[in-house]
């Protein structure tokens, strides 16, 4: 089934839920509604002929601009070998959405990481804990207007500019 | 009765004692397993056949409390850095680093991210640096030959007199 054909179908079964198709790109995307993407989720997993059984990754883009965070879900079937990309828009300020655990279990380990990168608070997460950085880590380093600590854990962040090395 | 002294000239020799036990010293320098990044790929190249650190005494060892040289290789984290000075402090005296390669040297490539160490230097007190992307096995080799240069002009039954205690006796 192609991207077009899914879109047809989600648009039908959820009216109002789903918008902005673009399926002139190398991975068709829409963008889904934030309240219902758990619904949109389990819908694409179980429906005969959509049989999405993988999500094969969920990460985020910060976009200060237009004050958002996006967090995109790519899925694909094995089965129907078919492939289709859905992003979530969240207020940059307060980026809250239900997790995806409940439908696919590897979203827990991918929604601790979108966690501790961005911010993203994962609602109903079994163990929302940063999983790459230290623990008493301060920020969420892949937002754009992360800043450094001048040091870590009693360890400067900072380094003397190269020049100046070399003319000591 | 013949005397025995100088009576085998071909079979013994006389040298200082310090100079024997920096010789066994620097030739056992056991070092510490310890690959962070792709420097580690080089460092089993050197313990391997080819440039073969063995040659000079020099063995892996699984644990901090065997080792005499820890070889930092690759890129270190600032997650990593306190493991890294929590096994320092394990190592028994005498103790040497080598840093290997621009990531343990100064964060190298990756310097300017928010996550990596800039310089391993910055937690532990640093022998020899090796400088490469990754550096041979050649030139890890010359590193621990540096490091048994080091070993073979320390002093340990007679150090030099510091001004302080020569005041307190006189």
């Amino acid at each position: 089934m192609d991207a077009k054909e899914i879109y047809a179908r989600l648009e039908k079964q959820f009216p109002g839920k789903v918008s902005d198709f673009k399926g002139d790109v190398s991975e068709p995307y829409l963008i889904v509604d934030a309240e219902s993407i758990i619904e949109v989720c389990l819908f694409l997993r179980d429906q005969p002929g959509l049989l999405f059984e993988v999500l094969s990754d969920l990460t985020a883009v910060d976009w200060p601009k237009v004050e958002q965070i996006q967090v995109v879900y790519h899925l694909f079937s094995y089965s129907q070998k078919h492939q289709i990309v859905l992003k979530v828009n969240l207020p940059r300020d307060n980026p809250k959405v239900a997790t995806a655990e409940e439908v696919w279990k590897v979203a827990n380990w991918f929604e601790r990481e979108v966690y501790d990168l961005f911010g993203v608070i994962f609602e109903g997460h079994s163990d929302l804990r940063r999983i790459m950085l230290p623990e008493d880590w301060v920020g969420h380093p892949l937002r754009k207007d992360y800043v450094e600590q001048e040091e870590y854990d009693g360890m400067s962040t900072q380094r003397a500019p190269l020049v100046e090395k070399l003319l000591r | 009765m013949k005397p025995l002294i100088n009576s085998l000239p071909e079979t013994v020799f006389t040298t200082k004692v310090d100079d024997l036990l920096n010789w066994g010293r620097a030739s056992s320098q056991w070092y510490m397993l310890f690959g962070l990044a792709c420097c580690a790929i080089e460092l089993m190249q050197t313990g391997g056949p080819r440039a073969d650190l063995d040659r000079f005494g020099a063995v892996p060892r699984a644990t901090p409390r065997q080792s005499d040289l820890m070889i930092v290789a690759g890129t270190l984290t600032y997650k990593m850095a306190k493991r890294t000075k929590l096994l320092y402090d394990q190592m028994p005296d005498p103790k040497y680093v080598i840093s290997m390669g621009s990531c343990s040297n100064c964060g190298g490539l990756f310097q300017l991210a928010y996550s990596v160490c800039k310089g391993v230097d910055k937690i532990v007190p640093v022998d020899v640096y090796v400088p490469g992307c990754p550096p041979r096995p050649e030139a890890l080799t010359e590193g621990l030959l540096r490091i048994q240069d080091k070993m073979m002009h320390e002093r340990w039954l007679v150090k030099p007199s510091r001004p302080a205690e020569d005041a307190a006796q006189a």
